[in-house]
């Protein structure tokens, strides 16, 4: 059965939403262009709103507005005192939220979004006639069936997938991965068992079949993420953002509505590609990340037969005379930067460095933060201005021609043993070239940590390397000291 | 409209979404995620349809805490990604 009577504007007005959020993403080519991008983003938004309002209410015929009843307009009421709700609170958590934050609130965003695609799916189920999905009285259209079973299936696992990916970020979990034994043929049971329950749900609507969808699949995203470790919660969140869409996909195929297909098909392709990008900067296939298992918390090294080798240990004040003699400098920032709160401190170092004419570029590895471009943003929050920031494969060829690589809280992406070493956990992972510089200065808390993957780094022992062994903040604080000298 | 009309626009949705992610800034990729989430609360068009349902009362509550939650994702993620891109500068000169 075709929806009943969507007027003509309003297909239309859906259409452009869709366009509009097409053109939201494409502004995110350039930050120039984003701002007006994220304007065209709210627009689309709007529009898919009112839209959807204006139709609620019946139109006459011989007129092409809506003559709400009073019935209607307490309805309107209750509907907008639902959104001034949630752009109350939503408001102030965008206001409040600190930038290395970021990874949790997007997996709490997503969790959002995944059970209100549940709540959807529900709705649907228990009125369809409101969606106008009746083939007849009673019988909800079989196609409409399997995407209402597919969109709440996806919607769940978003959202309690997401909840875990929330607590493990947020700290309210270890990060540790939590194996149970016969994961995988749980895991591929419980999948199973789903596609079971909607092909039965296609087949004879079944109540049971619908509901046993529905907490199998909140059951599954617990299962699905807990297994994986804290280094991997990069690709999961963009593993769930990519969800998320999907979810809206589904649920825009049982509204037959364009903009909520367009953007679930957007969204959708969008996490996809972020996952593969994390993927391919770890060098991990998604399938190892996604069976789990990886990394551990502070992945404190297992080698207790490590040989004593020679290194170098410098002072804030070597540093700060070498820094101030190099023509060039890059400087490299990992995750512990942002963890010691050392940006803003940096960005004063690089500014000093500057106004002695030193040339002062940011390295910036795809896995440096804990989402995909999140040291981007901890060093815009700095006010470090994007053209001296560059990605991995831009900067790559100009070590050989610097002076100093300054590693300030990152490890694993310049160990060049994922170049050399086969036997190494990163072997293949994609890292900067810091050999080549004339200096590598590495600020370190100890000589006992290493990195994530818990391997010795061949860097802390090259000739040309002088450790800086101490609190990143404090260290840069002291060179920012001795610069001022 | 037909199912056959609706998986021709997704699937001509998906190939569009993959060029123009890729075209999209490496740097700028947090702000990505946080703008395709609040573009996928678009998914408060079907909350909006269930929470003015006038014949179900259960489906016109579920739609109207879908509408809550939606709008949460809606106003913070387009007002966080709003505030990050504000603090993406060129340099002075």
């Amino acid at each position: 059965m075709e929806k009943a009577g969507l007027p003509s504007w309003a297909l239309v007005a859906y259409l452009i939403a869709g366009v509009l959020f097409i053109l939201a993403l494409r502004g995110l080519s350039r930050p120039t262009s984003s701002r007006s991008g994220n304007r065209f983003g709210m627009a689309g938004m709007a529009i898919a709103v009112l839209t959807t309002l204006l139709t609620q209410a019946p139109i006459p015929p011989g007129h092409w507005w809506p003559r709400p009843t009073s019935q209607d307009l307490v309805t309107l009421a209750k509907i907008l005192g639902a959104i001034g709700l949630g752009a109350v609170i939503g408001l102030t958590i965008a206001r409040r939220i600190q930038m290395t934050a970021m990874p949790q609130l997007v997996a709490a965003f997503h969790s959002l979004v995944g059970l209100a695609a549940v709540l959807v799916g529900w709705a649907a189920y228990l009125d369809p006639a409101v969606f106008g999905i009746l083939d007849a009285p009673g019988t909800i259209d079989p196609l409409s069936r399997v995407e209402m079973g597919l969109g709440v299936a996806i919607g769940a696992i978003t959202f309690s997938g997401s909840i875990i990916a929330f607590a493990k970020l947020n700290g309210n979990m270890s990060g540790a991965p939590i194996l149970l034994p016969a994961r995988h043929a749980i895991n591929g049971l419980i999948l199973l068992a789903i596609f079971f329950f909607i092909f039965g749900f296609w087949h004879s609507q079944s109540p049971i079949d619908f509901w046993l969808i529905t907490g199998l699949a909140f059951l599954i995203g617990f299962l699905l993420i807990i297994p994986i470790g804290g280094a991997d919660m990069p690709v999961v969140v963009s593993m769930l953002n990519s969800y998320s869409g999907w979810a809206a996909a589904a649920m825009g195929f049982t509204l037959h509505n364009t903009a909520m297909i367009i953007t679930g098909a957007l969204v959708g392709s969008s996490g996809a590609i972020l996952s593969y990008i994390m993927c391919k900067a770890m060098n991990r296939s998604f399938v190892s990340v996604i069976a789990g298992g990886f990394g551990t918390e502070n992945g404190s090294g297992g080698n207790g037969t490590k040989i004593e080798r020679p290194w170098k240990r410098g002072s804030a004040e070597d540093a700060a005379f070498l820094l101030a003699e190099a023509e060039q400098v890059i400087i490299i920032p990992g995750y512990g930067m942002a963890v010691a709160q050392a940006q803003h401190v940096l960005r004063e170092m690089a500014d000093l460095l500057k106004a002695q004419g030193v040339r002062v570029k940011y390295a910036i590895h795809p896995v440096a933060g804990r989402m995909p471009g999140h040291m981007n943003v901890l060093l815009a929050e700095a006010n470090v201005p994007y053209d001296e920031v560059f990605e991995l494969e831009d900067i790559q060829g100009e070590f050989a021609q610097t002076d100093v690589a300054f590693i300030i809280g990152a490890n694993d992406v310049v160990n060049p043993a994922a170049k050399t070493d086969r036997s190494s956990p990163i072997y293949g992972m994609p890292v900067f070239d810091v050999e080549k510089a004339k200096t590598v200065m590495f600020i370190k808390r100890s000589m006992s940590g290493v990195g994530y993957a818990g391997v010795d780094n061949e860097v802390f022992y090259m000739d040309q390397t002088m450790m800086l062994l101490a609190d990143a903040k404090k260290m840069v604080e002291d060179i920012v000291k001795a610069l001022q000298h | 409209m037909d199912f056959i009309a609706i998986l021709s626009i997704f699937v001509l949705a998906c190939f569009v979404g993959y060029y123009v992610v890729w075209s999209v800034t490496p740097a700028l990729h947090t702000p990505l995620m946080s703008v395709t989430n609040a573009i996928s609360s678009v998914i408060v068009v079907g909350a909006l349809i269930a929470g003015a349902s006038t014949s179900g009362i259960a489906a016109s509550w579920l739609g109207l805490l879908a509408v809550v939650l939606a709008s949460i994702n809606i106003f913070g993620g387009f007002a966080v990604t709003a505030r990050m891109l504000a603090m993406f500068k060129r340099k002075d000169r």
